[in-house]
């Protein structure tokens, strides 16, 4: 699913985030929003997602407006930079959340649930982990669980704040494969925010560089890093 | 944490002085529960014996005695539900929304405990009594407020109106927005992301703040003294039966009565107790992460 954000502003107390920000992204694609913390970045995404809203400017999905639509209708996965997994549910409860919230009539039967939790948790390499509790499991196995549960009703977007922040660089790299591959296979039009440069130009299709609330750049990785466009971009390179 | 810190303090001080401390902090402790604590619970239970079973079966049976029970299991069956609604919704506004005003909000909700009781239940007199401001318009319409059982609740609702909001606001405040907020992207309602994933979060220390403010609730003396006009057999609730007896030499008594209002309260821990022990295992694999 295409997204577009048009003239997005958004402004905490005297902290101006996001100013007049501009961007399209294409079906399918893979882009990390890139900058150092406070550029904006995080609050672009949480935007894109319905779980902020802007002060002015417009959101599109597939050239629907979804501006005034609320998070629960955006039909998005949001994966969030500490999991945030329900600490009282099984890891296959969390998975099935979604699908459980579903109303009478559009829910799937419980064995049909129970099929779509195995088939998630194959898909992050976590079979068997069902009936385990968040706690009793590493860091990098609750990030997988997160994307799992945001994939279990099928978004046609996906999007990720900081997903791999609090993980240690092994299980970082480890990940990002994962998710790669996912990618690969599930073709969901996906963005990633990130503030580690190497991580969005390894793993994105596009990036966007973020600086005090405006997008310096956006383009593949090679070409930004063969002709940054702007002194900020150059030196936030470097 | 408290562990390693305390076996790092042992090392260092001599076998003989560690027993000594230890033997003296226990002492000093378990003197103290035993003077503020047990002591006066059996004095409670022997002063109500001092007539043997049949007495102090008499006394609780008594007709007067029947009636403050049911009047102060009324009032907590009205007061406890009305504080646990208003503290979950208080909590959830102040630790999931953002909004102006917001400190002050958190400051209201603490001043019934600052407030004496009796002041607040003189508040009450001045408002609905027969010379406040709304005692004549009450009067007209025929509608009893003081002295009669809607004053008594009304005091004791103000008194413990802080216990369920002041257990459960630190708590969802440390557990943050983030796990309401996936909920939220998840496709659940408003409703939905509180009855799965805030009420589940906050059982435990809600079920402790109900069984606090059930306690006090059946024990108030002091607001509830002041609007209830002490009627026998119709606004005395059982701390103010207490009294009454008391007040008639009628020490026996008094003592079985109050034998009765430990019971309930001893019975709302045991009752804690139960379920953190049916439930411990379940509680200690969340609280870990």
């Amino acid at each position: 699913m295409t997204i577009e954000v048009r003239e997005i502003s958004r402004t905490f107390q005297a902290h101006v985030a996001l100013d007049a920000v501009s961007l399209k992204i294409e079906d399918g694609d893979f882009v990390a929003l890139l900058g150092p913390s406070g550029s904006g970045k995080t609050t672009l995404l949480r935007v894109i997602a319905g779980l902020e809203y802007a002060d002015v400017g417009r959101v599109y999905f597939a050239d629907i407006d979804v501006t005034n639509k609320p998070v629960q209708d955006r039909g998005i996965g949001f994966v969030f930079q500490n999991y945030a997994l329900f600490r009282h549910m099984t890891v296959a409860k969390n998975i099935a959340f979604g699908l459980n919230m579903l109303g009478r009539n559009r829910r799937p039967d419980a064995k049909a649930i129970e099929q779509r939790v195995t088939e998630l948790l194959d898909l992050v390499q976590l079979a068997g982990l069902g009936p385990r509790y968040p706690n009793q499991l590493s860091g990098g196995q609750r990030q997988r669980v997160a994307l799992a549960r945001a994939l279990a009703r099928d978004p046609k977007i996906l999007l990720l704040d900081e997903p791999f922040g609090a993980l240690d660089a092994k299980v970082r790299r480890e990940l990002r494969l994962a998710l790669r591959a996912i990618h690969e296979r599930l073709k969901i039009t996906t963005i990633f925010v990130t503030h580690d440069q190497e991580e969005a130009f390894a793993l994105a299709d596009h990036v966007a560089i973020l600086h005090n609330g405006k997008i310096e750049q956006f383009d593949t990785p090679s070409r930004i890093q063969q002709s940054p466009n702007s002194e900020f971009v150059q030196a936030f390179l470097a | 944490m408290s562990e390693v810190t305390n076996r790092r303090t042992n090392q260092r001080l001599p076998a003989k002085t560690k027993i000594a401390l230890n033997a003296t902090l226990v002492l000093i402790a378990l003197t103290f529960v035993f003077i503020v604590v047990l002591l006066p619970l059996i004095v409670v239970l022997y002063e109500a014996s001092q007539e043997g079973w049949a007495a102090y079966v008499a006394a609780i049976t008594d007709s007067d005695a029947k009636s403050a029970i049911r009047l102060t299991l009324l009032v907590a069956a009205i007061a406890v539900p009305v504080n646990m609604i208003f503290g979950i919704c208080a909590a959830w506004l102040v630790t999931k929304h953002d909004f102006r005003g917001k400190d002050w909000l958190v400051a209201f909700i603490e001043i019934p405990f600052s407030v004496s009781p009796v002041v607040s239940g003189l508040v009450f007199i001045l408002l609905f009594g027969a010379h406040g401001w709304f005692g004549p318009w009450l009067q007209a319409h025929d509608i009893e407020i003081i002295f009669a059982v809607p004053g008594i609740v009304l005091a004791t609702v103000f008194v413990t109106l802080p216990f369920v909001a002041r257990q459960i606001i630190p708590l969802m405040h440390a557990q943050g927005r983030a796990a309401e907020e996936a909920a939220l992207s998840l496709g659940a309602s408003g409703w939905q992301t509180f009855w799965h994933v805030t009420l589940p979060d906050i059982r435990w220390a809600l079920l402790y703040g109900v069984l606090l403010s059930l306690a006090r609730a059946m024990g108030e003396f002091g607001a509830v003294s002041v609007v209830s006009g002490h009627i026998r057999g119709e606004t005395n609730t059982l701390p103010l039966h207490v009294e009454v007896l008391y007040n008639d030499y009628n020490f026996v008594a008094a003592f079985a009565v109050a034998s009765l209002l430990a019971g309930l309260a001893l019975m709302t821990l045991v009752l804690k107790s139960l379920l953190e022990w049916r439930h411990g295992n379940e509680l200690k694999a969340q609280n870990n992460s």
